[in-house]
C-alpha cells in the first residue's frame, strides 16, 4: 500500500520534465514491450498473490486426488475406469457449464437439476409414445404444457431474448405437430423445452424482480412435481434407442479419435497463435512466444497421451472390443469452446461480466441489464437439458427422480470448485470442467475404495466447502490489495 | 463568446411531492469549465442526472448546439456527445481499463470483439490526456487507486469525441496528489474545446479550475457568476443563504415554500 502511494507521488511530482525517453516510458512504455518469460511468470505470481486464483486450487486438487486414488486403488488408473470417469462426470460438467453463466451474474439457479429432469422426461415421453405427447401426457397436462410454452414465447419476445423465443417456438411446434419419434428430434425437443423453462425463470428474476434464490427454489419443487406427473409414481420410462444410448456410452472410432485430437489441438494452436502474433505486430504487450509455444506443446502432449490411451482396447473380457474416445468428450469440448468464445470474444459475454461486476455501471453504460439477466437463465436451462440427455443416456431410462437428488448441488459444486465466484463477475467455463472432473474423481475413486455413500457425501461436501472458502478468502485478499 | 453548446431553459423536476428543481437555467460553453455548486440536497446531482437522461424532466427545454432536443435515456445523451462521470464512478471492478472504457460500446470486427483496436484507442486517449500513472491499460480496475479510477472514468468520457462532460464530485475522497491530477485533467478537457460541468463542494477546486460558477440553492439557480468576479465568501453565502449582497435570489424566504 505504502509503495503504491510512493509511486503515485513520484509520478505526479515530475509531470513537466518531458525528456523524450522518459515520456515514452511513462506513456505505457510497459505496454509496448514483449514480456520476458521471467516477467510473465512474476506477473502471474503477483496476480495469484493478489487473490486472482482462478482454477489453480482446483487443478492442484485434481493432481492430488489422481495421485491419492492411483496409489490406493489398483483399478483406478486403468483405461476402462478412465473412460468411465469421463462418462460419469460429463452430465454434471455440462449442467455446471450452464450454471457458470448464472453464477457470473451473482445469481443462482437451484431449479437446473429438476428442470433437466423435466426435459429428460419430455424427451422420453416423445420417444415412447412415438411423437404423441398428447397421448403420453393426457389432455389436461398436455394443454397446460403447451400453454406454458406459449407463455415462454411471449415472455422472451417481450424481453427481446430472441434465442429463447425461437427455441420455445420449436418446442411448441414439435409438441403440437406430433412428428414420429426420431432420436435427434427428441434431443432437440429436450433442449428447446429447457430453453422455454429458462425463459420463465429468467422473466421472474429479471423483470418481476424476485430474488433468483426464491424463484428457483420454488421452481425446483415445481419441476420435481412435473417430472413425477409426467412419469407417474414408481414408473420408469425406458429409452430404447441406439442413438440416444450412444450419446453417453458410445465411442469415436480410431480415425475419429485422432481426427478429434487434430481438430481440437490444431484449432487451439491456431487461435492462440493468431492472437499472439497479431498483438506482437501491433506492438501490444504479449506473453513471450516461447511460453505460448510451450503451453500449446504441453497441452498437445497431454491430449495425445489421453487420445492414445483411449484408442486402445479397454474391454475387460476378450469377447468385445471397447476403444476410442467417448462421445461425451467432443460434446463437452464443443460446448466449452462455444461458451468460452461467447464469453470472451463477443459483446454479449463482456456484458455478462460487466453486469456481474457492477450492475449499475453496466446500466449506465447503456447495457440492457434485464435482458442479460434473463438470457443467462435460458442458457443455464438449455445446458441443463443437454446434461439431462447425457445422464438419461448413461442410465438408459428416466425415472421420477431424474435431475433430483444432488444433481444440482453437484453441478453448482463443480462450478464453484473450479473457481467460479458465487459473488459474481469472476469465473470461466473451463472452471466447470475442472470442477466437474474433481467431483467425478472423488465419487469414482471413493466407490472403487468401497467407501459407503455416507463417506462420499461427506467428503464431497467438505471439498465444496473448501472451494467456497478459497473463493471468499481470495476475494478478501483482492479487496485488501486494492486498498 | 462562442455559442453555448448546451443550454437548459426552465427545467423542473419533482420526485412525487418533492419539487427538486425549480426553473433551472444554465448554459455550458465549449472550452469552459462551469462549476455547479450548492449545499447537500440543493439538486446538483439531480440536475446532472436530468441532463444525462437518467431522470426525465417534468418541464423545460434542453438545447444542444442551439437545437432543441429531448433526452429520454442515457443512450440519447451519449449519442449527442454528453458524457457523465459519476460520483460513484460506475466502473466494473472485475474488468480491466480497456474493457471499462468501451463498456456498452465495444468495437467489433465481424461480430467479434476487436481487442487490439480497443486497446490501442484506449492507450491513445489516455496518452492524449497525459495520463501517466497507469502502468498498463490491461490492469484490472479493482487494483487501481482512487485517483487512477477517477482518471479512467474521465478518460472513458472523452473517448467518444464527446462535447460535454459532466463530472459529479470527481475529487471527493481523493488525496492531495490525486486531486491535483484530476483537476489538471479537467482543465485539459476544457482546453481541448469540450464543455465541462464540474460539481464540487471544494471551493479551492472550484476557484482553481472553473471559468464560471453556478450556485444552486434549494433547487433554484441562485446565481451564475464568473469565478474572477466573486470571492470565496460570496460563493459560500450564495450556497448557504442563496444570496450575497446584490447577487442571488431576491427573497430567499420565498424559496423555502
Amino acid at each position: 500500500m505504502s509503495s503504491e502511494e510512493a509511486s503515485m507521488t513520484n509520478t505526479t511530482e515530475t509531470p513537466d520534465q518531458e525528456s523524450p525517453q522518459q515520456g515514452a516510458i511513462s506513456d505505457f512504455g510497459i505496454d509496448t514491450t514483449s514480456m520476458s518469460t521471467g516477467e510473465a511468470v512474476r506477473d502471474y505470481w503477483a496476480r495469484v498473490r493478489g487473490g486472482e486464483l482462478g482454477s489453480l486450487p482446483a487443478l492442484l486438487g485434481l493432481v492430488v486426488l489422481l495421485i491419492v486414488f492411483s496409489s490406493l486403488s489398483d483399478t483406478f488408473f486403468t483405461l476402462g475406469n478412465l473412460a468411465n470417469l469421463l462418462q460419469q462426470g460429463a452430465s454434471i460438467t455440462i449442467i455446471a457449464m450452464g450454471l457458470v453463466f448464472v453464477l457470473l451474474l451473482g445469481e443462482i439457479d437451484l431449479s437446473a437439476g429438476t428442470a433437466s429432469g423435466v426435459t429428460a422426461s419430455v424427451m422420453a415421453l416423445h420417444l415412447i409414445h412415438n411423437g404423441n405427447l398428447l397421448g403420453g401426457m393426457g389432455d389436461t397436462v398436455f394443454y397446460v404444457f403447451c400453454s406454458l410454452l406459449v407463455l415462454a414465447i411471449v415472455l422472451s419476445a417481450l424481453m427481446k431474448v430472441w434465442a429463447g423465443t425461437a427455441l420455445s417456438a420449436i418446442a411448441l411446434v414439435i409438441a403440437a405437430v406430433g412428428i414420429p419419434a426420431n432420436a435427434w428430434l427428441e434431443m432437440l425437443l429436450a433442449v428447446c423445452v429447457g430453453a422455454a423453462i429458462g425463459c420463465i425463470t429468467g422473466f421472474l428474476v429479471a423483470r418481476v424482480g424476485i430474488p433468483s434464490f426464491v424463484v428457483t427454489l420454488a421452481l425446483f419443487l415445481v419441476w420435481g412435481g412435473v417430472v413425477l406427473q409426467f412419469i407417474g409414481q414408481g414408473g420408469t420410462l425406458g429409452l430404447r434407442d441406439d442413438t440416444i444410448f450412444n450419446v453417453a456410452n458410445g465411442n469415436l472410432n480410431f480415425v475419429g479419435s485422432w481426427a478429434l485430437f487434430v481438430i481440437a489441438i490444431g484449432g487451439y494452436a491456431a487461435v492462440v497463435l493468431m492472437r499472439h502474433f497479431s498483438r506482437l505486430r501491433k506492438g501490444l504487450v504479449a506473453q513471450p512466444t516461447s511460453l505460448v509455444l510451450a503451453k500449446i506443446g504441453a497441452l498437445a502432449l497431454l491430449a495425445a497421451v489421453i487420445t492414445y490411451a483411449l484408442s486402445l482396447n479397454r474391454a475387460p473380457s476378450n469377447l468385445v472390443v471397447i476403444q476410442g474416445v467417448p462421445y461425451v468428450v467432443p460434446i463437452v469440448l464443443v460446448l466449452l469452446v462455444i461458451g468460452t468464445f461467447v464469453l470472451d470474444r463477443t459483446s454479449y459475454g463482456r456484458h455478462i461480466y460487466a453486469v456481474g461486476g457492477n450492475k449499475e455501471a453496466a446500466r449506465r453504460a447503456g447495457i440492457n441489464v434485464e435482458r442479460i439477466r434473463m438470457s443467462v437463465f435460458v442458457i443455464a436451462s438449455s445446458a441443463a437439458a443437454i446434461g439431462a440427455i447425457v445422464y438419461s443416456s448413461k442410465v438408459g431410462s428416466v425415472d421420477p427422480n431424474a435431475g433430483g437428488g444432488n444433481t444440482l448441488l453437484l453441478s453448482v459444486g463443480a462450478a464453484v470448485i473450479g473457481g467460479t465466484s458465487l459473488f459474481g463477475g469472476k469465473g470461466r467455463l473451463r472452471d466447470a470442467v475442472i470442477g466437474g472432473a474433481v467431483l467425478a474423481i472423488i465419487s469414482n475413486g471413493m466407490g472403487l475404495l468401497n467407501q459407503p455413500a455416507a463417506v462420499v457425501f461427506i467428503v464431497t461436501g467438505l471439498v465444496l466447502l473448501l472451494a467456497a472458502s478459497v473463493d471468499a478468502l481470495s476475494r478478501r485478499r483482492a479487496a485488501n490489495a486494492a486498498r | 463568446m462562442s455559442e453555448p453548446i448546451l443550454e437548459l431553459r426552465g427545467i423542473n423536476k419533482s420526485f412525487g411531492p418533492v419539487h427538486v428543481l425549480h426553473d433551472i437555467d444554465l448554459t455550458v460553453n465549449p472550452g469552459e469549465v462551469t462549476a455547479l455548486v450548492g449545499d447537500n440536497g440543493a439538486g446538483k446531482s439531480t440536475l446532472v442526472k436530468c441532463i444525462a437522461g437518467i431522470h426525465p424532466t417534468d418541464s423545460g427545454e434542453v438545447l444542444f448546439e442551439g437545437q432543441p432536443t429531448h433526452i429520454k435515456g442515457p443512450r440519447d445523451a451519449a449519442e449527442l456527445g454528453i458524457e457523465v462521470v459519476y460520483q460513484d464512478l460506475a466502473l466494473a471492478d472485475n474488468l480491466d481499463i480497456v474493457q471499462n472504457m468501451f463498456l456498452g460500446r465495444e468495437r467489433t470486427k465481424a461480430g467479434l470483439l476487436d481487442e487490439t483496436d480497443m486497446e490501442q484507442a484506449a492507450r491513445k486517449t489516455l496518452a492524449s490526456l497525459s495520463v501517466r500513472t497507469v502502468k498498463s491499460v490491461r490492469t484490472q480496475v479493482s487494483s487501481l487507486s482512487g485517483g487512477q479510477r477517477q482518471t479512467v472514468a474521465i478518460a472513458k468520457a472523452v473517448l467518444w469525441n464527446s462535447k460535454v462532460v459532466l463530472l459529479d464530485e470527481p475529487t471527493a475522497a481523493l488525496g492531495v496528489a490525486q486531486t491535483r491530477q484530476v483537476l489538471d485533467l479537467v482543465r485539459r478537457l476544457a482546453e481541448q474545446g469540450l464543455g465541462v460541468v464540474l460539481i464540487s463542494h471544494n471551493m479551492n477546486d472550484v476557484f482553481e479550475v472553473a471559468d464560471k460558477i453556478a450556485c444552486l440553492y434549494l433547487g433554484r439557480m441562485a446565481a451564475v457568476v464568473g469565478s474572477k468576479d466573486v470571492t470565496h465568501g460570496q460563493v459560500v453565502e450564495l450556497i448557504t443563504a442563496g444570496r450575497s449582497g446584490d447577487l442571488g435570489i431576491a427573497r430567499p424566504e420565498a424559496a423555502t415554500i
